[in-house]
């Protein structure tokens, strides 16, 4: 109503512009709306809060009688009412890592196809495939794990890995010190002497790390083992590091691939020089957000990691994870100190999560907002 | 290097196709009319169903629904009316992106301390609770994205017409973005139903039919895993077909949201 009185009044002088947000005439209804709204989004702030402080609540009787012990004992025994958390940040750790390993290069490689190589044609359907993977179940997963994967690695894989185990992380080490050295090196020696050196290092590295002893891959193997957690885990996250990388590369600007072309790069640098050196720190990003969803899956890993509390460097043994132990023994536990313990440990994984995914959530947010200036 | 990023994308359709291709083959044995309607049978008795657990998922779905929506489509207006460029909204945001990765055995937990301990039982409500807590994030974040992509002249046109801004929000904007925030909720009901860890210990499992929502309530997801770690044969092959429904009820949800989103500016029509 203001600004239409100034526009009459000012005659021949230029009208102010409107502002973009106008002030209404019910400006009491509008005001209580903004507030109602405004208190939903506090309840999720509370929530927050509230889950946070209701953990800590929950564990308060374990982080009283274990104090710190809790983090650095390996022993679970709710019977003597003794616990310790190693052997479940152990687990969970090593098989999220695993799953890293695996998933990481494949799902980069995806995304990578279905935004700068495949024909047209391919990329919808294939997105879709990779979408379904994120929307199927985890104890559907964890079926599956039991009936199907579990015996498979019993059978083909654990046996493979047991005789060649060594020679794998061998070929492993050497293939990554030949990228590493090549890339470190690559300043200070140039050309072919360059090439010839790092080609060196790496398989000298490589033959040496594969001719030592390596207590990783151990029979006899069951099938339900830390390794196939990692192996299932890393199918679960694919989706994930997927969908974000796929995000990170499509909001690489199309000058930059553009300028590399102009310059004569071949198509395979420009994919490295002006998609996948720009877009990193969300490529970090993402493969954080994967290991979070890594870090809390619960069903598909208990149903095949073999449920042992135990800390081994023997992959193939089987083991247990943070999230399911709670999920194996909460409704089971009998003394309110074997509660806690259990709620100690979600507290935990809530706590390495969080960390994770404040830092993963900023550097995607980071690398998003940079291709927008 | 179009080879290697293509073997990628092949060989990480081999778990997929075998998992499909293996929960049809397997479900479709067992799967049968009895299976929707009966409750299920003791170790050894052929017939039974899971007609308790499919009813049982379906009632949590609807008590996450009722916890869920409204808090997540009102926080999702306000941060797009309203939370434009404030601190407040900014922290909202990023609280609800970080709580949209909290594990869901973790909310479990929290489910249990605040609705099954006081309340001395396992329940419906706990573990609906539980479900809703972990829909809010999704459906707040959903329902911004999808509100801030009305144009902004449509909101002028009816500030223009002197309609006050919380009617234009209500019945211009929101009806605008009604397809787009349907979908939204779409995909966060596909995803909590197919949750099991927070179900394990606030709905617990039951192998009645429910006789209320304040008494321990089966599901599908729960059903499945007790069915499919126990040594018994004809379990086993249940829960293939226990499966093979929640499968298909997870798949069609996420179709139906498809259908609705094939083309994001399309919704605005």
């Amino acid at each position: 109503m203001n600004s239409s009185a100034e526009l009459t009044n000012n005659g021949g002088a230029k009208p102010k512009a409107l502002p973009l947000f106008s002030v209404s005439s019910s400006g009491f209804a509008d005001k209580l709306f903004q507030k109602l709204t405004a208190l939903f989004a506090f309840l999720i702030l509370f929530l927050a809060v509230l889950t946070a402080f209701t953990l800590w609540q929950a564990s308060a009787p374990t982080i009283q009688k274990m104090g710190w012990g809790f983090l650095t004992s390996t022993d679970w025994d709710p019977v003597q009412g003794i616990f310790g958390s190693v052997p479940f940040v152990f687990g969970t750790i090593i098989s999220s890592f695993l799953a890293l390993l695996i998933a990481t290069p494949f799902g980069l490689g995806i995304s990578l196809f279905l935004t700068e190589l495949a024909p047209m044609k391919f990329r919808d359907p294939v997105a879709f495939l990779v979408e379904i993977l994120a929307a199927i179940p985890s104890v559907v997963y964890g079926l599956w794990g039991i009936f199907l994967l579990a015996p498979f690695m019993r059978v083909y894989v654990d046996p493979l890995l047991i005789k060649a185990g060594g020679t794998l992380v061998g070929l492993l080490t050497g293939i990554t010190l030949i990228f590493v050295s090549s890339a470190l090196l690559g300043k200070f020696v140039k050309g072919i002497y360059g090439t010839a050196l790092s080609l060196v290092i790496g398989l000298i590295g490589g033959i040496l790390v594969g001719t030592m002893k390596m207590p990783f891959f151990q029979g006899p193997s069951t099938g339900l083992s830390l390794f196939t957690a990692g192996v299932i885990l890393s199918i679960m996250i694919l989706p994930t590091i997927t969908a974000i990388s796929r995000e990170v590369f499509e909001a690489v600007p199309n000058s930059y691939r553009e300028s590399a072309k102009a310059l004569g790069a071949t198509s395979w640098e420009t994919i490295l020089l002006a998609v996948v050196k720009p877009s990193r720190v969300g490529l970090l990003g993402a493969i954080m957000l994967a290991l979070g969803r890594a870090l809390g899956e619960t069903m598909a890993v208990t149903m095949v990691i073999g449920n042992t509390p135990q800390v081994s460097a023997n992959l193939l043994a089987p083991a247990h994870s943070m999230a399911s132990v709670i999920a194996n023994e909460f409704s089971e536990a009998t003394s309110d100190l074997h509660i806690a313990a259990l709620a100690e440990i979600g507290f935990l994984l809530m706590v390495i999560t969080l960390v994770l995914n404040v830092v993963a959530h900023l550097l995607v947010w980071a690398t998003a907002t940079k291709f927008q200036k | 290097m179009v080879f290697l990023c293509g073997a990628a994308a092949f060989i990480a359709m081999i778990p997929l196709v075998s998992l499909l291709v293996y929960v049809l083959l397997q479900g479709f044995r067992r799967l049968d009319w009895a299976f929707f309607t009966h409750l299920p049978t003791p170790v050894g008795v052929d017939g039974g169903g899971m007609g308790n657990a499919i009813l049982g998922t379906l009632t949590l779905m609807a008590i996450a629904s009722l916890v869920g929506l409204p808090i997540g489509i009102l926080a999702g207006i306000y941060l797009s009316e309203f939370g434009k460029k404030n601190k407040f909204a900014w922290t909202v945001r990023f609280t609800s992106d970080v709580l949209s990765g909290v594990p869901s055995i973790v909310t479990g937990i929290v489910a249990y301390t605040l609705v099954v301990k006081p309340m001395h039982n396992f329940s419906a409500i706990a573990g609906g609770i539980a479900l809703g807590f972990m829909m809010i994030p999704i459906v707040t974040r959903t329902t911004e994205e999808l509100v801030k992509m009305v144009p902004h002249s449509i909101r002028e046109a009816s500030w223009a017409l002197g309609i006050p801004q919380w009617k234009t929000i209500l019945s211009i904007v929101i009806r605008t973005a009604k397809n787009g925030i349907l979908t939204g909720v779409l995909l966060s009901v596909a995803r909590i139903a197919g949750e099991t860890a927070p179900l394990l210990f606030t709905a617990f499992n039951n192998q009645f039919w429910p006789k209320g929502i304040n008494e321990p309530t089966a599901s599908l997801t729960v059903q499945v895993f007790t069915y499919a770690i126990s040594p018994f044969k004809d379990w086993q092959d249940e829960a293939w077909s226990g499966a093979l429904v929640l499968l298909m009820l997870v798949l069609s949800i996420n179709l139906a949201a498809k259908l609705f989103f094939k083309n994001p500016r399309s919704l605005l029509r």
